[in-house]
């Protein structure tokens, strides 16, 4: 296993509705949490990555500005957009600047402002996240899409809406403990079941929340972690892939192919398996996507997915825990910060440090974090 | 210029695609193939990226396709209210794969996966044009 890139601190602000402040204080509070956390100053720093999806919020560039705010000039920034997998997106580069030797320490800053615009807004921004000459002018959106998928899913496999309503039962669970999440009730069968049918056959309780959130992570060389940090968390595998844009360009809806094909290149860097993952957080944006990650990553096989969550195996104490920080349908999904949060999610399960979600012994933990539906695949594996 | 008319809300203007336009205003709905490898391109693009060619022909899409898989959309992104509810499908046609909206009067009750349709142009309020599926 490779052992040459260590997270070495992890911060996430609040995620909420209406942040009451502009984005730069946003970035700060995940910012000053992953650096008190990794006990170092803008001074030992070498570069900085920030990770946004363009048009929530009106600042352009927002590297300059954000770098400016947390006091990382005259370091080189630069920005990164998969949408909703930049930080994942973030780690990488971060991992590819370190290993190389070019840098020692890099911060990867993850932020989003959702709530500047209105919901309508934002699914309109959304659906022009997909291709805008031909999908787009039919009133595309998010859970359309992911409703597609939901109801090929469920036509080749026989999966069920009550299926998706346990995986929403679950990560409502784990949100309640959760003081960082923006949705933090608990949720019953019942109450998805009734819920209204945004995009057949996909319902309000299917769907995750908007939020306003930010994420940190402090990336370092193998010396430098070994010198600062009493814990570091090893990057074991960076695995990521792209897939169609358009509905049309892709092979089967009943899974993603850029998630598969990012399992595989992480677990081959990583020299592991699926059944070596002690604890997972995965893209849950919608609870089929949920269902769709156990088959991608490997964790089910394909179709059988259903069959972990009906038994329960992902729940603490399960065959692989997933989510169990609420993942975004609870704790809520400010796209550029949702990768960091992900993964900060695993870094204080590998550091014995999750509290009242702990995975008891967790060594070996994997992110899947994927942008727009199923454009941009990304897994992440780290282990202590 | 042409390919605002294309859809409700047209977020693009020009293309060198656009003569799909004109041949939905002749009732045509049509893709594109590669003159060099023939590969058969819907959405149609004015080039392939396997020959580095921009030889492209216009194909008519004809006869029966059948539906991958479809959704009921309830709530519309903003510009898009007024359409609400609409049927988002996508349909199979010997390979081709089209993207699009199922006629208005069909009920979700009677779209099924596997389902034969047809493709369509569709005439749209101020001077708009687009395309959509009907049972075959
Ligand atoms: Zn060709």
């Amino acid at each position: 296993m490779p052992k040459d890139v260590a997270i070495i601190g992890v911060g996430q602000s609040h995620f909420v509705r209406g942040y009451p402040g502009s984005i730069r204080e946003l970035a700060f509070d995940a910012y000053s949490e992953a650096m008190k956390d990794a006990g170092l100053g803008p001074d030992d720093v070498n570069a900085s990555i920030i990770c946004t999806a363009p048009e929530y919020d009106k600042q352009r560039s927002p590297s300059g500005l954000i770098a400016e705010y947390l006091g990382l000039n005259p370091q080189p920034t630069f920005a990164i957009e998969t949408v909703c997998s930049a930080s994942s997106t973030g780690l990488k580069v971060a991992y590819s600047m370190i290993k190389s030797g070019l840098h020692d320490i890099v911060v990867v800053l993850g932020f989003q402002k959702m709530s500047e615009i209105t919901s309508a807004d934002s699914q309109e921004r959304m659906g022009r996240g997909a291709d805008i000459m031909w999908e787009s002018p039919f009133g595309t959106m998010m859970p359309a899409y992911y409703a597609m998928h939901a109801r090929a899913h469920f036509n080749k496999y026989g999966s069920t809406p009550e299926d998706l309503a346990l995986i929403r039962v679950k990560a409502a669970k784990y949100g309640t403990l959760n003081e960082r999440a923006v949705y933090r009730k608990g949720v019953e069968f019942d109450q998805v079941m009734s819920s209204d049918i945004i995009a057949s056959p996909l319902k309000m309780f299917d769907c995750c929340a908007n939020a306003d959130g930010s994420s940190c992570m402090v990336l370092a060389s193998a010396d430098k972690a070994k010198e600062i940090s009493k814990k570091p968390v090893w990057v074991l595998g960076v695995g990521a892939a792209s897939a169609a844009m358009t509905m049309t360009g892709r092979d089967a809806l009943s899974g993603l192919s850029a998630a598969r094909e990012a399992a595989k290149a992480a677990y081959e860097m990583a020299g592991v398996t699926p059944q070596d993952i002690d604890v997972a957080e995965v893209h849950d944006c919608f609870t089929i996507a949920e269902l769709m990650a156990y088959e991608n990553l490997g964790f089910a096989e394909p179709g059988k997915g259903n069959e972990l969550i009906r038994n329960g195996e992902t729940y603490i104490g399960g065959k692989i825990p997933v989510n169990v920080d609420g993942g975004l349908l609870s704790k809520g999904h400010p796209i550029g910060a949702t990768g960091g949060s992900q993964i900060r999610t695993i870094v204080l399960q590998l550091r014995d440090e999750a509290g009242d979600i702990q995975v008891p012994g967790a060594e070996i933990g994997l992110v899947h974090n994927i942008g727009g539906v199923g454009i941009y695949g990304n897994v992440t594996i780290l282990g202590r | 210029m042409g390919f605002e008319k294309f859809g409700q809300v047209s977020f693009t203007s020009q293309t060198r695609a656009a003569e799909f336009v004109d041949y939905l205003e002749k009732g045509e709905v049509r893709a594109t193939k590669c003159n060099e490898c023939g590969r058969v391109f819907f959405p149609p693009r004015a080039d392939c990226s396997w020959c580095m060619s921009s030889n492209v022909e216009w194909l008519e899409i004809k006869g029966q396709g059948k539906i991958d898989s479809f959704t009921k959309v309830n709530y519309a992104p903003t510009g898009f209210e007024k359409d609400v509810p609409y049927i988002l499908t996508l349909a199979d046609f010997d390979g081709i794969k089209v993207f699009g909206r199922m006629n208005k009067e069909i009920s979700e009750d009677n779209v099924k996966v596997g389902m034969a349709v047809k493709v369509a142009p569709l005439t749209l309020s101020e001077g708009k044009i687009t395309y959509e599926f009907l049972p075959a």
